[in-house]
């Protein structure tokens, strides 16, 4: 499993997100797409690609992309 | 000749006014921008007007079943009604529809209260009655007139939820296959997820009921309004269905192969798609019939069925699964023979 593959993959789940917004410090929440559709988003693309099923309490407690992605790392 | 029960006809009936994305837009101009929402699969939603009751839908399904189909009203030896908004705390709601609808008075007439998972868990109390007691001709009604409960400003569930019902006769036509087996499912641990936390019994209506709050996402909503924790339900979703259905093939003694349509509750077609990627279910095999509709709560699983014939993606002989979950938290699911 590898950082960028991730940022990849959520870049291409989220309509309007350009490939290249994201980078592993960035805090997925504040770009202006961020919404509860948007979480939604990431975790059904986490459970698909990865089978891990974050909760919303997850989510909560990562902030960079980095964070996120050593939390289901940890997870698979 | 076997006994055995089968769906034989359905119909449904949605209310006249629409609720359009652009209407949507209207009340929630923050909302406009995000592309993202197209994901949720929906266009317009039809809404009851005040005084339009769950019943009032259920008895115009049910005409309009007994008048598509010809059915003989006499025939009709029980009627079922799943819905979560009844006419009185009491008497029950489907002994006054059997008098709406002129059902002979040997017709037995029971209320349930469910949701999402209201019409599997039906066609499992319809296939009882045939198949153990000796019934000859169920109506199973649904009806959901939710959108009453949304709290004006709650965005999520004015967004994918529309009102509606539908009319299923099950009968016994003593046919090899009908309704196959079912499997079931309770978590009440998560019963403050979809919820309506004041106004019931436990809790009454108070000075803070009507108190505005807000979530995470600056959703609002009140305790005597409807609340949905999204990504709850998204996760029990995920974590459930699938399990089902793997269950519920190993109970049937079928092979994925042998499954010829899945209709699931339509909750809306992102978590569809989710569920479906996981599963892995190909496309020719995965109906949704949800952008018009939105999300009839009990009555998403009959109204797509409906769709499935009209439009030829289901056929005689041929078989279906259903597949139901949402609050209590429940859930079921169950194979039928078209």
């Amino acid at each position: 499993m590898e950082i960028n593959e991730f940022i990849q993959n959520i870049e291409n789940e989220i309509a309007g997100l350009e490939s290249g917004t994201l980078a592993p410090d960035t805090d997925y929440r504040d770009i202006d797409q961020w919404s509860s559709m948007y979480a939604l988003i990431i975790m059904a693309m986490i459970v698909i690609k990865y089978k891990v099923t974050l909760t919303g309490e997850d989510l909560k407690n990562t902030n960079t992309v980095r964070e996120l992605f050593e939390y289901v790392k940890s997870k698979v | 000749m076997k006994t055995r029960a089968q769906i034989v006809k359905t119909s449904y009936y949605l209310p006249s006014k629409r609720f359009t994305n652009e209407e949507y837009f209207d009340i929630f101009p923050e909302s406009k921008g995000d592309s993202n929402l197209s994901k949720i699969g929906i266009k317009e939603r039809r809404i009851v007007e005040e005084d339009e009751l769950a019943s009032d839908l259920a008895v115009k399904a049910a005409e309009k079943l007994i008048n598509e189909h010809a059915i003989d009203r006499s025939s009709i030896d029980f009627v079922l009604f799943c819905a979560q908004e009844f006419d009185y705390y009491t008497p029950t709601t489907a002994c006054l529809i059997q008098d709406r609808l002129n059902l002979p008075k040997e017709c037995g007439a029971l209320d349930f209260n469910l949701g999402c998972s209201g019409f599997v868990y039906g066609l499992s109390i319809a296939k009882g009655l045939i198949e153990s007691v000796g019934v000859k001709n169920v109506l199973l009604l649904t009806a959901s007139t939710l959108t009453k409960t949304f709290h004006p400003k709650d965005k999520s569930s004015r967004f994918v939820f529309g009102d509606g019902a539908a009319a299923t006769l099950v009968s016994n036509t003593g046919n090899e296959e009908g309704i196959g087996q079912f499997v079931f499912g309770t978590d009440g641990s998560g019963y403050d997820k979809i919820i309506i936390k004041d106004g019931g019994a436990r809790n009454k209506i108070s000075d803070t009921s009507s108190v505005d709050k807000y979530d995470d996402f600056g959703n609002q909503h009140s305790d005597d309004k409807f609340l949905m924790k999204g990504s709850a339900i998204f996760n029990f979703s995920v974590r459930t269905v699938p399990k089902m259905i793997l269950e519920l093939l190993e109970k049937s003694n079928l092979k994925e192969d042998e499954i010829d349509l899945y209709i699931f509750h339509q909750a809306n077609q992102f978590l569809l798609q989710t569920l479906q990627r996981i599963m892995e279910i190909p496309d020719e095999k995965f109906y949704i019939h949800y952008e018009l509709v939105g999300n009839t709560v009990s009555s998403t699983i009959p109204i797509a069925l409906n769709q499935a014939l009209k439009e030829k993606r289901v056929s005689k002989g041929q078989r279906v699964m259903l597949v139901a979950f949402g609050v209590g938290l429940s859930w079921s699911g169950t194979t039928i023979t078209i």
